[in-house]
């Protein structure tokens, strides 16, 4: 063995599911006592890959080596005993056990005594400096105590390799560079962290090589990170240089459409989700809502679609009080919606494209009691023409529509209406590179046409290149506003965080 | 006299006895069914499992002459026709509350069609009552606690266990995991549908037990209907004790007492019909079930999150 022995080595991995290769002939070597970066747009294959090396899923050739030894993973629980640990997007964690339960819910001794370890588990935590109390509850954790919990639970099974799937997507900057702390401290003990991302100043930050995959392919193997820019990374992934990120025009804005006054609002647990929200939303601009995850923002769009009732507050529409109107007659003086759940909430899965087309408007398409297929028909071609959406035929079932034709259906709907205000909520989530820039055109391109704009959003680097203005929500309040122009990354972080800048 | 009652000591001590008794015998079915529910399978099968461990119970007592083989075959009978619904909702995953109804159904006619033979009989063998010297000559406390049937001490006995391995072992853990998040438990490498089979089969055999309970001990003997919807009354105390083996039990006494309570009514001097009062705890499980619907309305729930919902893997 040479001194940097290499701790992976994934060779020609194929896997294919039904009407997809996610993986065709995929290469990943990685060192062992380093951070690597798997970088991909969505359906590179990456996720696929590591569920191949965490024994989710088996290849069908190809294969997998630990260490310099050929393994073969029958499911999760054999990975983990060669020392492989992953952390899912989606957490592993029971919420009602506590920290040290969920620990060792793998490997425990037969007879468990709680109180020796939960001693062991905080001490195992203390030697990585995570910060987390063994005796509390899943349920009473933020997401970033969370996610330390499964880094732990790894860790207790004495993993060498660690694979972190997007690990960022929902913790806090700060939260993110404490992350980073960790995986290094991982790294000097000797560990290897497999680290996925399409975020590339994380990459950057927080990696020494990369790997990009592109339509399940190896693209560029093992590079260190040092001496690439974003950009050299992102023509990578990509495959064609990428414009500079968009940015509208600046402009004065116009009257203003939609305004909010001293909002508040119950969640689906009936604790109060709101807390006297006031915003405006003029006519030709954006407003960014930017926050971590449950902290109001859903709760938020909900009401003003709404979808949800408001405790107290009012909600005005060109001036006038549309508190407690319902959707349709929202919809009907000027408000469209796109909704956090697509699919469920915005499109029915089961139904056509017609069918999901016509779903706001299918009064206006009708003869007598009837609805008038024909014209419906051509309705829906329209949208599927001027929004781009590739389907089959107009009368297929939309749930064997990609993520991002399923948006560009809902959002060719809400703007055909021609709205005058539009509250898109996480409208770019789960998209590829294009799909996002995409979408994003289409509210820009709103916006310079004179609607007024909402977007909710997790992602800070799209809310600060298309935003007019940013609102942060935390904790069901508006933490900050700054003015697109002069936002400031860091600054929003730290009121993202529940910290005053 | 209080509130214009009377207690004569013997009707009272009487009322007390026959509230263990039969708490005891509905705490080993609702025990039973809260191990499957911990688990994640709802198993509304329980009136019929209950049924065939009577019957069985009481066919093997006779035809063997010892009731304790009975008992186990009450167990065995109890597991087996459990594994029915092991086998539909747990490994095919069909739905739990269909699944759990036919067999209640199944079960209470087959053990009705199998007990044909042996209705009235009056059997030779049959439980005696624990004598545990000095302590059952004790005034009251005597008679109430020590002068119980075997089997009442055996629901004590497998409480204090259900209790220790659902929360002091490894696979109790798992066992709760997979009722809480099965995809969590898999992903720890355990196997989610062995422990459900397995925490079914046990909720089968604890079933039998009570059924045996009653047609070898509080009632001797097989007649149609001998469980007479307790099956129901066990699923329902499950609800009421919250997922917890000791609030269960608290809660098996006070239906106990509800069961007990219509046969004395003339000792008590009660008002209205004993057949009104033999409503009792059937109209305390509904109350229950309203009042825990209630009270729960806007507070996450103590049932565990997997309960009713089949698991499989996800692939892609």
């Amino acid at each position: 063995m040479d001194a940097a022995p290499l701790a992976v080595e994934l060779k020609g991995i194929w896997k294919r599911f039904p009407g997809v290769v996610a993986n065709a002939g995929t290469e990943l070597t990685v060192k062992r006592g380093s951070i690597h970066a798997v970088l991909g747009e969505n359906g590179a294959g990456k996720s696929t890959l590591m569920n191949v090396l965490a024994g989710v899923y088996r290849p069908e050739e190809g294969e997998v080596r630990l260490f310099g030894e050929r393994v073969v993973f029958a499911n999760p629980a054999d990975a983990l005993a060669a020392g492989v640990g992953m952390v899912h997007q989606e957490f592993r964690l029971v919420p009602t056990f506590t920290v040290a339960e969920n620990v060792v819910l793998g490997a425990a001794d037969r007879v468990l005594n709680m109180g020796a370890v939960e001693r062991r588990v905080a001490e195992l935590a203390g030697q990585f400096s995570l910060d987390v109390d063994p005796q509390r509850h899943i349920w009473q954790l933020s997401m970033g105590e969370r996610q330390r919990v499964e880094i732990l639970k790894a860790l207790w099974r004495d993993a060498e390799i660690l694979i972190l799937d997007e690990p960022t997507a929902v913790l806090t900057p700060n939260e993110a560079d404490e992350l980073g702390l960790v995986i290094r401290r991982m790294a000097n003990d000797g560990r290897s962290v497999i680290f996925i991302s399409h975020k590339l100043h994380e990459v950057k930050q927080y990696c020494d090589e990369a790997t990009v995959l592109r339509g399940g392919k190896t693209v560029a193997a093992s590079m260190p990170v040092a001496d690439l820019t974003p950009q050299q990374l992102a023509e990578l992934m990509v495959g064609e240089a990428t414009e500079a990120a968009l940015r509208p025009e600046p402009r004065q804005a116009g009257e203003q459409l939609l305004s909010v006054q001293n909002l508040c609002a119950l969640n689906n647990r009936s604790l109060e989700a709101l807390s006297n929200i006031s915003l405006s939303v003029h006519a030709g601009e954006i407003v960014g809502i930017a926050g971590v995850a449950g902290n109001g923002q859903r709760e938020l769009s909900d009401v003003i679609a709404g979808l949800r009732e408001s405790t107290s507050g009012t909600v005005t529409l060109f001036g006038e009080d549309i508190t407690t109107a319902t959707p349709r007659q929202r919809f009907r003086a000027g408000l469209s919606y796109i909704p956090e759940d697509r699919v469920g909430v915005g499109l029915a899965p089961q139904l056509s494209v017609t069918d999901n087309a016509i779903l706001r408007s299918y009064r206006e398409h009708t003869r007598g009691p009837l609805i008038a297929v024909d014209r419906a028909k051509a309705f829906c071609a329209d949208v599927v023409d001027s929004f781009k959406v590739r389907t089959g035929s107009l009368d297929q079932r939309i749930a064997g529509l990609s993520g991002g034709n399923l948006q560009r259906l809902l959002v060719g709907r809400e703007l055909t209406a021609e709205p005058s205000v539009i509250v898109a909520s996480q409208p770019t989530r789960g998209l590829d590179v294009q799909g996002v820039k995409a979408i994003q055109e289409l509210l820009i391109d709103a916006r310079n046409e004179g609607l007024g704009v909402l977007m909710i959003s997790e992602d800070l680097d799209e809310l600060l290149a298309i935003s007019d203005r940013i609102i942060v929500m935390h904790e069901g309040q508006i933490a900050a506003e700054y003015e697109g122009a002069d936002a400031d990354r860091s600054a929003i972080g730290l009121a993202m965080a529940g910290e005053s800048p | 006299m209080i509130f214009g009652l009377t207690f004569p000591e013997a009707a009272v001590i009487g009322l007390l006895f026959a509230a263990i008794q039969f708490g005891a015998m509905i705490y080993l079915a609702s025990l039973g069914e809260m191990i499957a529910e911990r688990a994640g399978v709802l198993n509304l099968g329980v009136e019929g499992m209950m049924a065939m461990g009577a019957v069985g119970g009481f066919v093997f007592a006779i035809e063997t002459g010892n009731p304790w083989l009975g008992l186990l075959a009450a167990a065995v009978i109890g597991g087996a026709v459990a594994m029915i619904h092991g086998l539909f909702a747990v490994v095919l995953g069909a739905n739990q509350v269909v699944s759990g109804l036919a067999l209640t159904i199944f079960g209470v006619g087959l053990a009705n069609f199998w007990g044909t033979d042996y209705e009235g009989l009056r059997p030779e063998v049959q439980f005696v009552d624990v004598d545990w010297g000095p302590l059952s000559d004790i005034s009251w406390i005597g008679r109430i606690l020590f002068q119980q049937s075997p089997l009442a001490y055996s629901a004590v006995l497998l409480g204090c266990l259900t209790w220790f391995v659902l929360n002091r072992t490894r696979g109790g853990l798992a066992l709760r995991a997979a009722g809480e998040s099965a995809a969590t438990a898999d992903a720890a490498g355990h196997s989610v549908l062995g422990l459900r089979l397995f925490a079914v089969a046990i909720g089968g055999a604890f079933a039998g037990i009570g059924g045996a309970y009653l047609s070898l001990s509080i009632s001797p003997g097989w007649t149609v209907g001998v469980v007479a919807g307790r099956g129901w009354i066990a699923v329902a105390l499950v609800i009421f004790g919250a997922w917890k083996v000791r609030r269960v039990a608290l809660g098996a006494f006070l239906f106990g007492l509800a069961m007990a309570l219509p046969n004395r009514t003339e000792s008590f001097d009660l008002p209205w019909d004993p057949i009104l009062w033999s409503m009792l705890p059937y109209i305390l499980t509904i109350a229950v079930m309203i009042a825990g619907a209630l009270v729960l309305r806007n507070r996450p729930p103590p049932a565990p999150a997997a309960l009713g919902l089949p698991f499989r893997r996800e692939e892609r």
